[in-house]
């Protein structure tokens, strides 16, 4: 089969370092790092993207773990996949939001390669965790050759496939603060079939009367957070004025509708 | 580069380029041509492999990547292409032209062991990753309502 190579990917180079410091060493502007590949595969196969040198973090098990820290917080690697994510009791106890969304994502065999970390890094506007996290009020670590830096989710998500993350940084954790004692939490979407990209969604953990936190997928070009609704909704409101309230920046039509439904189906399922 | 492979319990040992995907490097290195090519950008599920024992695309891996790791095609889901699955499917007619099934079969081994009393619910949802033309699904929510129920959770 010599000089009868099928190929669609344009020509790389491709490395895989076995420590973060080597994967650092290697970023930048013409390359790309590559985790579970589940988005940027796609583009390599269409040829558009076409980086000069691939960095395989793979190898890097340090970036998969999943754990709480003393100060309670929970720490994702960005290497985690998004099956262990789906499958972990940690996270359904004390995090379920974050159980709920990532089962939407793809199918199985999706998260079975798929990267919390890569979820957020490509910033799909229709991804699902990245506005889960935004919901649960997470902060994201970037690593580069010149440090680290940590970022809130209106920081680093800056537009469609866009993030405030130079070439040379990785995202290499995700910091999700504790959820308030007795709060409900519920993750709601439209899609048209079952794994399908959803058209749009609601995130909501909230508290009655004293903390609502709601993130909107398909509601603007980045995960927003609906904070006029929020304080609405702390300081009484109903689910549905609330859900018409988060909605009420989209232009009108049918987006705004169904966003102020599915607002309104999280808010009311977060209070059971 | 070289790389070695564990395909169905035989170990194959090829240099492949960088950018060939696994699911090129399977049919065309490894002459493994059951495992079918559809999309090619993660949305058809055709290309369906287990890596480690899990469902992946192999369309979204390169082969580069497989390194070191174990893999199953359709060709080592059953050494008579009797697996429950497979008889089920072909009882149910559950496939026509069957370009898809492989995919499918591969996808759904690990849910029909894992769950032996799925409801049509569980089944649509663990078929949606994958796609078929011909079928309608209908064949495939018994066919694998069936194998759930014989290989009974074991």
């Amino acid at each position: 089969m010599e000089g009868d190579r099928r190929v669609k990917p344009a020509p790389f180079e491709y490395a895989a370092p076995r420590s973060l410091e080597e994967a650092l060493g290697l970023l930048g502007e013409e390359a790309k790092p590559l985790a579970g590949g589940q988005s940027l595969v796609p583009l390599l196969n269409f040829r558009l993207a076409r980086p000069e040198l691939l960095v395989d973090i793979n190898g890097l098990s340090e970036l998969a773990r999943i754990r709480r820290g003393d100060d309670g917080v929970l720490r994702i690697g960005a290497l985690t996949r998004q099956s262990e994510l789906e499958r972990s009791e940690l996270v359904a106890a004390e995090w379920p939001l974050l159980t709920q969304a990532v089962r939407l994502v793809g199918h199985p065999q999706i998260r079975n390669r798929g990267t919390v970390g890569g979820s957020v890094a490509h910033a799909d506007p229709a991804a699902e965790v990245p506005v889960a996290l935004a919901a649960l009020g997470a902060r994201f670590v970037a690593r580069s050759p010149r440090g680290g830096r940590t970022l809130c989710a209106g920081d680093l998500f800056v537009g469609p496939l866009m993030t405030a993350l130079e070439p040379d940084e990785l995202l290499v954790e995700i910091e999700v603060p504790p959820v308030p004692e007795e709060a409900g939490c519920a993750f709601v979407e439209h899609a048209r079939t079952a794994g399908d990209f959803a058209i749009a969604g609601a995130a909501a953990v909230v508290v009655p009367a004293r903390h609502a936190a709601i993130a909107l997928l398909g509601a603007g070009p980045v995960p927003v957070r609906a904070s006029d609704a929020e304080g609405a909704l702390v300081a009484g409101a109903e689910p549905r004025e609330a859900a018409a309230l988060a909605a009420s920046h989209i232009g009108k039509g049918p987006r705004r509708a169904l966003v102020a439904e599915l607002v309104r189906r999280a808010l009311e399922e977060a209070a059971r | 580069m070289r790389i070695a492979v564990e395909v169905n319990g035989e170990r194959y040992e090829r240099e492949v380029e960088p950018r060939t995907l696994l699911s090129d490097f399977i049919r065309h290195d490894l002459e493994l041509t059951g495992t079918k090519v559809g999309c090619e950008h993660g949305v058809c599920g055709a290309c369906t492999v287990q890596l480690d024992g899990e469902p992946v695309r192999s369309c979204l891996m390169l082969a580069v990547q497989a390194g070191g790791r174990s893999l199953r095609t359709i060709e080592g889901l059953a050494e008579d292409g009797e697996h429950p699955l497979q008889r089920a499917f072909h009882e149910r007619h559950a496939l026509q032209c069957g370009f898809c099934t492989a995919g499918f079969l591969m996808s759904l081994e690990p849910f029909v062991r894992e769950k032996p009393e799925p409801s049509e619910a569980q089944i649509r949802e663990a078929l949606a990753g994958n796609l078929c033309r011909c079928t309608g699904y209908r064949g495939m929510v018994e066919a694998v309502g069936q194998a759930a129920k014989e290989l009974g959770g074991g």
